[in-house]
């Protein structure tokens, strides 16, 4: 009995750290690890009506996102995780999967953001100009890149934090989003 | 002069609790102003974990100031700006979090692991104390020196001679 306890210590570094390798196994996979739950899941988008950005003549709102099944993903020229993301966006862009809104974020240049989708492609249907968090704050952000799988009725029903790879894509939205298409 | 010296110490070391607050975002008004730091201290800037917004050089947390101040203006009671933010945040964003059943652990674990502590040591001075007393009486005292036997008692006075000269 007296040797057993000696065991416990062992027995909760195990513990301990076969869930730490856990999680750091998924944060490699890309997998969201859910650090902060999202208060909005399940209810309707917030609210808002961005202006465009520069060069642009539709801004980006609420409305916009009724009747279809889409992606809202909020980005900057200055993240780099988003440039990161960026080419399989392009991809699903191509391949016309399901459309993209954009939340260009905190942009200091009104120049930053169209020259950057310029240079890597613009894979969004619409862009709002976010250069002050209204809408970030409004969709609970705390960094980027973040997106949103908003239903036919405008309710947030997924939200991805990090880029959006391959496997995310695979794995979890791309099946949301056809599962998301049969719902009425 | 040594007063003056103090007082300048002291002076210095004043702008380490200076507040991120910019000057630009700064209500007119000083009793509204004076509510906005009172929300701003109870938010938790969400991208550097630990500190208020009021504390917080991140820009996103200088947005929630702003915003903090916009809400305010435009009527809202503290309450109603610290819902606002708790309704897309979650408890996530009150540096205070609320006792209910999603935070029992956060609010009870401390004290919970401290009570277990101080078990442990209070049943390892115990069991010491019956331990010592058990084998005093199984063995009559069998700590305390047996006595010397003829061999070690002629080394022990050799010793002493060795001293001695």
């Amino acid at each position: 009995m007296k040797r057993f306890l000696y065991l416990i210590p062992l027995l909760i570094l195990l513990v301990v750290g076969g869930f730490s390798i856990k999680q750091l196994k998924n944060v490699g996979d890309g997998k969201s690890v859910n650090i902060l739950p999202s208060v909005l899941i399940n209810r309707e988008v917030p609210p808002f009506d961005l202006p465009p950005i520069k060069g642009r003549d539709r801004g980006f709102s609420s409305k916009d996102l009724l009747g279809q099944v889409t992606i809202v993903n909020l980005f900057g020229s200055w993240c780099v995780a988003c440039q990161a993301e960026h080419p399989f966006l392009m991809k699903i862009k191509a391949q016309n999967l399901v459309p993209i809104y954009g939340l260009d974020w905190r942009e200091k240049d009104p120049d930053a953001g169209p020259k950057w989708l310029a240079k890597y492609g613009d894979p969004y249907t619409l862009i709002g100009d976010d250069p002050n968090s209204k809408a970030a704050i409004a969709f609970g952000v705390t960094g980027a890149p973040e997106s949103f799988i908003v239903d036919k009725k405008g309710v947030i029903r997924y939200k991805q934090i990090g880029p959006i790879t391959p496997d995310v894509w695979q794995d979890t939205l791309w099946p949301l989003i056809q599962q998301l298409r049969e719902e009425s | 002069m040594r007063t003056y010296l103090f007082a300048l110490m002291f002076a210095l070391l004043a702008p380490l609790g200076a507040q991120a607050v910019e000057p630009n975002e700064i209500l007119a008004d000083p009793a509204l102003e004076a509510r906005a730091r009172e929300v701003g201290k109870e938010l938790r800037c969400v991208v550097c974990q630990n500190q208020a917004i009021d504390d917080s050089n991140a820009e996103l947390a200088g947005d929630m100031r702003v915003l903090v101040r916009e809400r305010i203006m435009a009527g809202d009671t503290n309450q109603e700006v610290i819902d606002y933010m708790v309704d897309r945040y979650g408890d996530y964003v009150l540096l205070d979090p609320p006792f209910k059943t999603s935070t029992l652990v956060l609010w009870t674990g401390p004290s919970v692991i401290a009570a277990l502590g101080l078990l442990w040591v209070v049943m390892m001075f115990r069991r010491r104390k019956t331990e010592s007393g058990e084998t005093e009486l199984v063995t009559g005292g069998a700590q305390a020196a047996a006595p010397l036997s003829d061999e070690e008692r002629k080394r022990l006075d050799e010793l002493l001679k060795e001293d001695d000269a």
